[in-house]
This record gives C-alpha cells, sequence and structure tokens, in this order.
C-alpha cells in the first residue's frame, strides 16, 4: 500500500464529517411535506371541503363546547370563542409548564386542562377525543407562522432533541438526521422522503384511514428502522417535537394536513 | 476511494468477539474471505432476499436490474454490474458490515448486532440476515455482472 493513503483516507473522513456537520437545511431550501405529495393528495388537503381532517376539526369543535368531569365545565366556559383565544396558540407548542418544571406539547396542555379545570380524566393518547381537540385548536393557527417561544427554560430540552435527532438507532441504524437531512427529496422504495416538519398535525393519513398524532408518525419512523419507539408522551418526544419546531421556525400551519 | 477502503481496512483486522448469534468474522483488508457457512451460497435463494422488503430490505435504497420489481429506492449505487466490480469476499464484508469500510454509510450492518442501539424487542441479539443468507445474497450479487442491465436507471 502506498504510504500517502491513509493521509488522503483521513481526510475524505474529514471531509465527510464536515459535510455531516453542515447537512442542515438551509432556510430557503425548507419545503413543507405536503410539497412532496401528488397533486391530487395536496389538492384533498387545501379542499376544506374534501380535506377528511376537516371532520375531526368539527368534533373537536362540538367537544370544546361540552361541559364535561366534575367541575362540569367546558372549554369554551373558560376560554370564550377559539376562534380569537387559540389563534396562534398550536404554532408556540410545545411550551414550558411551570408547574411540573418541564416542557409540554398541545396534546400534555389539553390533558392538564382537562384534569385540573374540568376535573375529569385525561384523554388516551390517539383517543378520537383529543385528535379532534388537538385538530381544532391547530385549525386556529392555520396560515401562521410556526413560533416556538425563545424561553431560556426550554434550551436544555431543545439540545436534548437536537442530540436524539442525529443519534443512529434501531436495527437498520438510522438516525432522524440521516433520511430527513442528509437524503430528504429521494426515495425510502416508493416514499419520498420528506425534510420532517411538523407543520400539519394532527393529520389525516390516507394509509392509516384516520387521524394521527405527531407522535404516531415519530413512532412510525422509529419502527421503520426496528427501534424500540417511545411510549406516548415520553419526554424524549417533547424533546424531539422542541427541536422540530425550532427547524421548523417561521413555516406556515397548516393543520389539518392530508398525507398519503 | 480504493485508499480510502485500503486504509480504513487496516483498522479493523481485529476479530469480533464470538457471539451466538454472530460467528466470529476474519477481515481481511476490505474483504471476508472465507465464507460465513460451510453451504454454498444459493443464487436464487439470494435474490428472493433481495427483493423481499422484509428480509434484505435492498431495494428500498438501491435501484438494480429487477424489471419486476416497483419501487426500487434512489439512496444508494445501482446494484447493476456490483458483481463484476467486487469480489465475493469484498461483497461478503460490504453486506457483514459496510460501516467497517465508511463509517458514515447509511447502510445497514447485516451481521452485527453489536453497537447498536434502542433495537426494539422483536429484532434484538440477531443480525438483519444470519450466516446463510449472507452467503446466499452474496452468491446473487455474484451473478450481476453486467452494469448497462438495469432498465430502471437512466441512461
Ligand atoms: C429510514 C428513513 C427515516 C428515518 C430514519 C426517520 N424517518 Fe421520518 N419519515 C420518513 C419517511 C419516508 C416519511 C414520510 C412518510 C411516509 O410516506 O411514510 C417520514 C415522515 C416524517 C415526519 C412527517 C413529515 C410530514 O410532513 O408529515 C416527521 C415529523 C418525521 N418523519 C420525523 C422523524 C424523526 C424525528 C425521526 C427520528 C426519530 C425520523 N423521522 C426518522 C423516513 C424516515
Ligand atoms: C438504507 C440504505 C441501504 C440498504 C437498505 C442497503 N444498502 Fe447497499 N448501500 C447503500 C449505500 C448508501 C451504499 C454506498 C456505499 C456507502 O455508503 O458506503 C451501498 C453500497 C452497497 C454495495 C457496494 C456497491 C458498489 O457498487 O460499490 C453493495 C454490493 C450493496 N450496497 C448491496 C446491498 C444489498 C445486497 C442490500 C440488501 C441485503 C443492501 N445493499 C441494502 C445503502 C443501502
Amino acid at each position: 500500500m502506498k504510504s500517502a493513503a491513509p493521509v488522503g483516507a483521513l481526510a475524505l473522513i474529514a471531509a465527510l464529517g464536515a459535510f455531516a456537520a453542515l447537512a442542515q437545511i438551509a432556510e430557503a431550501d425548507r419545503k413543507s411535506g405536503s410539497a412532496f405529495m401528488s397533486a391530487q393528495t395536496q389538492q384533498m388537503q387545501h379542499d376544506d371541503g374534501t380535506n377528511p381532517g376537516m371532520l375531526s376539526a368539527l368534533d373537536g369543535e362540538s367537544l370544546w363546547k361540552t361541559k364535561t368531569g366534575g367541575a362540569d365545565k367546558s372549554c369554551a366556559d373558560c376560554h370564550g370563542e377559539a376562534q380569537t383565544s387559540m389563534k396562534g396558540v398550536a404554532a408556540r407548542f410545545p411550551a414550558f409548564n411551570e408547574a411540573s418544571q418541564t416542557p409540554i406539547d398541545l396534546q400534555g396542555r389539553i390533558n392538564l386542562c382537562r384534569q385540573d379545570q374540568q376535573k375529569d380524566t385525561p384523554l388516551a393518547p390517539e383517543s378520537r377525543d383529543l385528535l379532534a381537540l388537538s385538530t381544532f385548536i391547530g385549525l386556529q393557527s392555520r396560515g401562521m407562522p410556526t413560533a416556538p417561544p425563545d424561553d431560556q427554560r426550554l434550551t436544555p430540552f431543545r439540545e436534548r432533541g437536537r442530540a436524539l435527532w442525529s443519534q443512529r438507532m434501531g436495527q437498520l441504524n438510522f438516525s432522524c438526521a440521516q433520511c430527513h437531512e442528509d437524503n430528504w427529496g429521494k426515495h425510502l422504495g416508493s416514499a419520498p422522503i420528506p425534510q420532517a416538519h411538523a407543520n400539519a398535525y394532527p393529520i389525516y393519513r390516507l394509509e392509516w384511514q384516520g387521524m394521527g398524532s405527531l407522535q404516531r408518525r415519530l413512532r412510525n419512523c422509529m419502527s421503520g428502522v426496528r427501534a424500540q419507539a417511545f411510549p406516548y408522551g415520553a419526554q424524549e418526544f417533547i424533546e424531539l417535537e422542541l427541536y422540530l419546531a425550532q427547524r421548523a421556525r417561521g413555516m406556515p400551519v397548516e393543520t389539518p394536513g392530508v398525507r398519503p | 476511494m480504493r485508499a480510502l477502503v485500503a486504509a480504513l481496512a487496516m483498522t479493523a483486522g481485529a476479530p469480533m468477539a464470538p457471539h451466538a448469534q454472530v460467528a466470529p468474522l476474519a477481515i481481511v483488508g476490505d474483504t471476508i474471505p472465507q465464507p460465513l457457512t460451510g453451504e454454498m451460497g444459493d443464487p436464487t435463494r439470494g435474490r428472493a432476499i433481495v427483493v423481499d422488503r422484509q428480509k434484505g430490505l435492498c431495494l428500498l435504497c438501491h435501484v438494480g436490474p429487477f424489471p419486476d420489481q416497483r419501487f426500487q429506492g434512489d439512496m444508494a449505487p445501482d446494484l447493476a454490474g456490483v458483481g463484476a466490480r467486487w469480489s465475493s469476499a469484498q461483497l461478503r464484508l460490504r453486506i457483514v458490515d459496510g460501516s467497517r469500510l465508511n463509517p458514515e454509510t447509511i447502510m445497514p450492518s447485516y451481521y452485527r448486532i453489536e453497537g447498536l442501539n434502542r433495537v426494539a424487542p422483536a429484532f434484538k441479539d440477531a443480525p438483519i440476515l444470519n450466516a446463510q443468507q449472507v452467503e446466499d445474497v452474496v452468491a446473487f450479487l455474484k451473478t450481476l455482472q453486467d452494469p448497462s442491465a438495469n432498465p430502471m436507471s437512466n441512461p
């Protein structure tokens, strides 16, 4: 072997490392997940008459006004018209929760109100009602820019989310970043790989024939690489969500999204 | 590229620790010269593994000369002609553990169980392919001699 080879190889490795570090998607190149869909599916999302997620939002609207729990109060009893009080709220979540001193996502916030204010049992993850309420609240931010709060207390959690994002996992040994930063726009089998912006959740997914939360999507990605998915509500998911919100800062909310 | 492969292989000479599911490997340069099993690889079985989206998963990332297969990925090199580009011994290491040649690779290590993180219980402590399946895949890849054989890739 020529003695120069290892030096060249090291330089190449260093170059690869630098490339990996630079791979973060530039602001001008950011694309919503809907940009990777067929024209037909885009149309379905954009037309409220055909977007199946709107049915969930309607459900949510009636739940918003329904009195429930030991307190016999509805969301509207405290918050009034969601069209005004909930405008921009979904765009800011996850946010820091004083009581627990941890970040919570929108679904976590809804369940806190349910327990503390309405004196009711929390809604189960992926339950029809929890998806409906979060879709309805998400809809009140549609078109508004994703606006993660500038709250220093979130920083360590967001940083852990960023670390998780670049950590290889599962039997197939992939990180989120390897698919969504290094290979977005390419195809995994038939599926175009999106950039993983979480600005349209909850979504109606044709494959699920139903609504699903962002955490359901993340669990799918994790089981896809044969990793043990975090349980619903896990702190790790909130941390990933914080990092995803940061990556999507400024991108318009599209809730409810439609996905193939 | 050859230099990179050779240089990295120098650091990867030590055999892996023995394990119930994965036999120790004898890596020489960028190759594993010895077959992992006593039974000859079977190219027909190998093809079935390569096109199977649960077993080999190869076409999730690779295109190849498989006119009957829809939805081939575009994340990895064309498999057409790999049998002419690489020897069986080279192909074997690339399937077993390509990360020894390129630590940044996205190609899964098909015959490795160490150094993985959060593997789902159903897949824990077993390699993606067993030793015989690796040999079958290598035997099949060796039959892919024609680099222009891929009807799916653009000229
Ligand atoms: C092996 C590739 C791969 C890995 C690894 C992966 N994903 Fe995905 N991800 C996809 C694909 C493909 C889709 C598109 C959904 C589909 O069509 O199945 C997707 C969709 C998504 C979406 C939804 C985007 C939208 O617009 O609806 C998010 C968010 C996401 N991934 C986040 C993650 C996170 C976080 C991780 C790591 C925990 C991760 N992904 C790991 C391939 C991957
Ligand atoms: C998740 C993606 C992925 C999967 C799945 C995958 N590969 Fe690969 N493969 C790659 C990439 C990327 C390369 C390029 C080399 C590198 O990254 O170091 C590669 C390289 C190769 C090479 C060397 C090709 C050349 O011309 O240099 C062979 C042979 C190969 N793969 C065969 C297979 C077989 C057979 C399977 C299934 C048993 C498979 N691969 C599964 C991503 C993948």
